[in-house]
């Protein structure tokens, strides 16, 4: 074989493995979607709507007091995961463009992003449940809030670099106060933006367990008192998935379901709504 | 503090000032709360870890002993089976998320590239928890079924590294959740390499292929070389992930504080064991113990992440702002 003829098997090969890289991507996203809906599907009736997870054994019951408990969860997680993330990233482009503190900060930010959820939950226990005296759907919607807060400051920084500093100097020379012009012209323009990333990180904590499983606990009855433990889908699957009861594990697949589809749903509707760039 | 306005703003000398300031300042507290939220987790951790770590001391580290009834406890097994999985994770995880960042950046279609590259990074959405659950009631039974044996019978003979792949096929063990740590990783991966990829500048790559070198040479000798460092951040960053990850581990591995050499064996990982254990954990040392698990993989993590970090930094430096 000449050096020709080798540097084109080398190069159609390595292309080769290259498509089949990407095929075995695609082939697990499809097999782990045609499991769920093939599993689940079956299994998504009206009582999972109505009823409340039921007791060993039997036959009946659904995942309403989990799905109510999942909702109570997220929408407290970003009530105050948003606010402090927006706060936080609007300082980083709007303020701080000078100062030590937002290097520092983006990096600290990033690394947070990625941090392990269940390392959170273990601190939310110290620092929340162990003063409490009691695990409380407070101390898992804090957790959860750790989880939003560094997706929502990143994709603020961003979002807000986008808009051009020409349209913040515009909003001044007319004798705008600078708050109002990052309220009103700022976020105004980036509004889609900041969206999106509330929405990713709101799909993000929607099937959070680890961070869950310490704090909030879960609890096998209705329950919207946040004081008191609190059930939660992905708590309800980790416990179901294993049991013995096939109901229970049934409801498992059921829940997985609804909350895998939730999330796609939420990521590519933000996808949508994302035009500017991709963000993390 | 006295420069917070941006380039070109002059002075806003209104009676509304006390605004700016009051949301200036805001904005600034958030801002230094994130870096409170690390202090926090960092201090609370090495507090609540320390009786744990003044009761063992170095033997904490080394010792593989698991036992709540006599109170000794040691970090060997969860250590040992995070960074196994974790490099499981990497050696398949790696080559695959080239390969898929080489077929979107330069080989696939235009048309074809974004919908390839969202459905990739969807894998990256689904909670791990599903994955967990996949992995155990579907991936597991039909590795141990169809590709352990094969895996057993060629790569089990040989020497040295043979009674890593032998063992009994019970489905739950390490390689099937680093495995799946894989595919959790992979997505990461990929789209940091694609982001990376997409900054070397056509110039460069036209003049080479001027030259007559073929797609993989380009790839192989000016794509990689160009963007090493953020290739490294993006592995980095997706080890970081490997490390910490929970619920698909905790569902397949079958959580056994045991030290095995056979990776088809069940094992632990840190977080695996805190998932586990956390609230049936009844006395200080106990609890403290498994805070101390925590702690390490929060340093651990936190290292890794730093450095990932440091170099998507320096090549966002080098490339004029771009954020990777």
């Amino acid at each position: 074989m000449n050096r020709y003829t080798r540097r084109r098997f080398v190069n159609y090969f390595n292309q080769g493995m290259s498509v089949a890289a990407t095929l075995f991507g695609l082939f697990f996203m499809g097999w782990l979607m045609w499991t769920l809906i093939a599993e689940g599907a079956v299994h998504l009736d009206w009582r999972v709507f109505t009823e409340n997870t039921p007791g060993p054994g039997s036959t009946g019951g659904g995942l309403a007091n989990a799905i109510t408990g999942t909702l109570l969860l997220t929408v407290f997680g970003v009530l105050f995961g948003a606010p402090i993330g927006m706060l936080a990233g609007t300082y980083l482009c709007e303020f701080g463009r000078r100062s030590w503190v937002t290097p520092v900060v983006r990096f600290i930010n990033d690394v947070l992003l990625s941090a392990p959820s269940i390392v959170l939950g273990v601190f939310v226990y110290e620092a929340v449940v162990v003063h409490m005296g009691q695990f409380s759907g407070w101390a898992g919607a804090m957790a959860l809030a750790l989880i939003v807060i560094p997706v929502v400051v990143r994709t603020t920084d961003n979002m807000l670099g986008l808009v051009p500093d020409t349209m913040r100097e515009a909003a001044v020379a007319l004798g705008a106060p600078r708050w109002r012009v990052t309220v009103w012209i700022v976020y105004r323009s980036a509004m889609s933006g900041l969206v999106t990333g509330i929405v990713l990180a709101t799909a993000q904590i929607v099937g959070e367990t680890a961070p869950l499983l310490f704090t909030s606990l879960g609890n096998q009855f209705w329950n919207l008192d946040m004081n008191k433990p609190m059930p939660a889908l992905p708590l309800v699957i980790f416990n179901f998935a294993m049991s013995p009861y096939e109901r229970w594990q049934h409801l498992a697949w059921a829940g997985a379901l609804l909350i895998t589809l939730s999330v796609l749903v939420m990521n590519i509707a933000a996808r949508v709504v994302l035009r500017p760039r991709n963000t993390d | 503090m006295q420069n917070e306005r941006p380039a070109g703003v002059v002075a806003n000398a209104h009676p509304q000032r006390w605004g700016d300031r009051l949301f200036q300042w805001t904005t600034l507290f958030f801002a230094l709360f994130v870096l409170g939220v690390l202090a926090a987790i960092l201090l609370t951790l090495a507090w609540s870890a320390w009786p744990a770590f003044e009761h063992f001391g170095w033997h904490f580290l080394v010792s593989s002993e698991w036992n709540p009834v006599t109170l000794k406890f040691g970090a060997l097994s969860p250590m040992v089976g995070t960074l196994v999985t974790s490099l499981i994770a990497m050696l398949f995880g790696i080559p695959i998320s080239f390969g898929i960042a080489l077929f979107i950046t330069e080989m696939a279609p235009d048309w074809l590239k974004r919908p390839v590259g969202t459905a990739i990074e969807l894998l990256a959405a689904i909670p791990s928890i599903i994955y967990g659950m996949w992995g155990l009631f579907v991936f597991a039974p039909y590795f141990t079924d169809h590709i352990q044996p094969l895996m057993t019978d060629t790569l089990g003979v040989l020497p040295l590294i043979g009674p890593m792949f032998q063992g009994p096929p019970i489905g739950i063990s390490v390689f099937s959740a680093g495995f799946i740590l894989a595919i959790m990783v992979i997505p990461f991966i990929a789209a940091i390499m694609r982001d990376v990829f997409e900054i070397v500048p056509r110039t460069l790559k036209e003049s080479a292929y001027a030259m007559g070198s073929t797609r993989w040479e380009v790839i192989w000798r000016v794509v990689l070389p160009y963007t090493k460092v953020g290739v490294i951040g993006g592995i980095m960053l997706g080890l970081g992930r490997a490390l910490g990850e929970t619920m698909a581990v905790t569902f397949v591995i079958g959580n056994a504080h045991d030290l095995h050499l056979s990776l088809f064996m069940p094992g632990n990982t840190i977080s695996s064991t805190l998932a586990n254990e956390f609230t049936e954990a009844d006395g200080k040392l106990y609890t403290s113990s498994l805070i101390a698990l925590g702690f390490l993989l929060f340093v651990i993590t936190v290292i890794v992440l730093s450095f990932a970090r440091l170099l998507l930094m320096r090549l966002e430096r080098t490339q004029g702002g771009r954020k990777a």
